[in-house]
């Protein structure tokens, strides 16, 4: 009697610690990963250097950094990559609805314009450098169809930079949004369509109506993935195209914490800056949030 | 009930055509810098100096040879595949537990965590870099490859967390009622029943993984600046540096880098279509 008391008594303790078992490796490096450096680089961005060498408390970092113009030059290019986000996901739905519409060969264009999306960003960083160069196959072919006044050197001017840039992102990440809201549309109700076809819709009426208020969650969700994507996971492409230049043209936040942490060492200015793209994000937390959790209402 | 029929026809191919058209645009547009990337990589220089567009003529292996000669090619590929195997093994192991307790327990501080995760998929790399960075330096990690293993693992939970959650509970409770009843621990479900049934979900996160852990440029500059150390994609950047002038050579080494994802790409296309549509269709 005593003896099975006891082992249920271990037995509900036991229950009650499991998960948190099962938890725990994933739990350790989401906290090396993540936790501790976010509440290390909160630290560092607020000590300073005071006169008599002692590091005290104190906002010097941050007034640094919103003094400095390539901070506001680098956050407002952030801003302008923002602006590519439109485009990109036009250019998306366009071809996965000219696809949905089965298409003669759908599957060998769904192939193909998937393929960029796969490609590494410094791989298709260095290729763009070769195509986007002075003497790079997109001014031959401008020079070719009459359009020699449009020449430019791309990547080299100020006015251009982040354009060509843009054009790059949008080039890998449009098979991505393709793909995602082709998906989107094979799970729709094909009667919602044939209505609309025998009401005497045409082809434009049928998807503005019909089609796109049915997508809105996808749309939402690509378009919240791809801000992220645009605050976040830029580096590599302004690393292998530009470095930032010419100037600081083509400076994003990411590449300017690694330039003051690495190549100016500064590490109290890396951190401020670190903290304020932080910061920016949070605003993208709270969508992705809204977002994720919509489409996962009965588990959590 | 033939005149519908017939403007319908009429009106098939007035939308097939310039559809057909429009598609085969986009899809030059995406096939073009691959097949610029291929081409020039057999090219020699003053060939390609010549002429950008065509095929290689005289077609050369050289570039290829040169690129696994000169720079430290062999050693790069070594170390992105044992970087991605190891890390795509342990941040799937460690995520497929976590999910596991957040799928079939309950227990306090679950959508806390599971919130968590969905947050921390947000947070730019760049912003965790110099912290971990001096803490690799601390534990003697720094230009090692576990230093970047730990770190691409744990970037990766969240996700894998977030994905592996949603198939779990997809799946029908009954089944573990019925493992339970038949004396199985908790353990054994996870292992016998919710694992084997999860085979096309962890297939997919593997898949979406290797492509980030390969692709990935600003974790491996940081953490691996010696050269014999890096993984390929610093290896290329380093590699353009030090070839500037010699373009055949650089897409020569793009391409090699290319390869094996292509490869995965053609042989698992539906498995990337499903991995990155995951979450988001439902």
């Amino acid at each position: 009697m005593q003896e099975k008391k006891s082992s249920t008594g271990t037995g509900t303790s036991f229950r009650k610690i499991e998960p948190y078992l099962y938890l725990a490796p994933a739990t350790i490096l989401v906290v090396i990963v993540f936790l501790y450096p976010i509440i290390e680089i909160i630290h560092t961005s607020l000590l300073q250097n005071n006169a008599n060498g002692i590091k005290t408390f104190g906002f010097t970092n941050y007034q640094l950094v919103f003094q400095d113009p390539v901070f506001w030059e680098a956050l407002g290019n952030n801003g302008k990559l923002l602006l590519s986000v439109p485009i990109l996901t036009v250019l998306s739905l366009l071809i996965a609805i000219l696809l949905f519409e089965h298409v003669r060969g759908w599957l060998v264009y769904r192939g193909v314009i998937f393929l960029p999306y796969i490609l590494a960003v410094p791989v298709v960083g260095l290729v763009f450098v070769y195509l986007l160069g002075l003497d790079g196959i997109i001014n031959t072919l401008l020079k070719d169809v009459g359009l020699g006044f449009l020449v430019q050197d791309w990547l080299g001017s100020v006015k251009w930079v982040l354009p060509a840039i843009s054009a790059t992102i949008i080039y890998r990440e449009m098979g991505f949004g393709m793909v995602l809201f082709l998906a989107r549309l094979m799970s729709l109700e094909k009667e919602i369509l044939e209505a609309a076809e025998i009401d005497g819709a045409n082809f434009w009426q049928k998807h503005i109506y019909v089609t796109l208020p049915q997508l809105s969650a996808v749309i939402e969700f690509f378009v919240v993935v791809e801000l992220i994507t645009m605050l976040s996971w830029v580096f590599a492409y302004v690393f292998t195209m530009t470095s930032g230049g010419p100037g600081f043209a083509s400076t994003v936040m990411e590449l300017y914490i690694w330039k003051h942490a690495f190549a100016f060492r500064s590490p109290g200015i890396a951190s401020a800056l670190a903290v304020v793209l932080l910061a920016v994000t949070t605003v993208l937390i709270v969508l992705q949030l809204r977002l994720r959790r919509r489409s996962l209402e009965e588990v959590a | 009930m033939k005149a519908p029929n017939s403007r319908r026809r009429i009106g098939n191919l007035l939308t097939t055509i310039p559809t057909q058209v429009i598609l085969i645009f986009f899809s030059i547009l995406a096939i073009f810098p691959v097949y610029y990337m291929a081409v020039t990589a057999f090219k020699t220089r003053p060939d390609w100096l010549r002429d950008q567009f065509g095929l290689p003529n005289p077609f050369t292996l050289q570039n290829i040879t040169d690129a696994f000669k000169e720079g430290e090619i062999p050693i790069w590929f070594g170390n992105s595949l044992i970087v991605t195997v190891a890390s795509v093994i342990v941040s799937t192991a460690v995520s497929a537990l976590a999910a596991y307790a957040i799928a079939r327990f309950h227990f306090r501080g679950r959508a806390f965590y599971f919130n968590m995760m969905i947050a921390l998929m947000v947070i730019p790399p760049a912003v965790l870099i110099l912290p971990l960075f001096v803490l690799m330096v601390n534990i003697g990690l720094i230009n090692t490859l576990p230093s970047v293993i730990i770190i691409y693992c744990g970037l990766l939970i969240p996700f894998s967390v977030y994905l592996l959650v949603s198939f779990f509970s997809s799946l029908p409770p009954e089944l573990f009622d019925a493992a339970s009843i038949d004396g199985c621990n908790n353990l054994d479900t996870f292992w016998r029943i919710t694992l084997p049934l999860s085979i096309p979900a962890l297939v997919t996160l593997i898949v979406v993984n290797a492509l980030f852990v390969w692709n990935e440029l600003l974790i491996a500059l940081v953490f691996l600046q010696e050269e014999s150390h890096m993984t390929l994609m610093p290896g290329l950047t380093l590699f353009k540096g030090h070839f500037t002038v010699n373009e055949p050579l650089i897409m020569a080494g793009t391409l090699i880098a290319t390869i094996p994802m292509v490869l995965l790409y053609l042989f698992g296309q539906r498995l990337f279509v499903e991995g990155l549509t995951a979450g988001a269709i439902k």
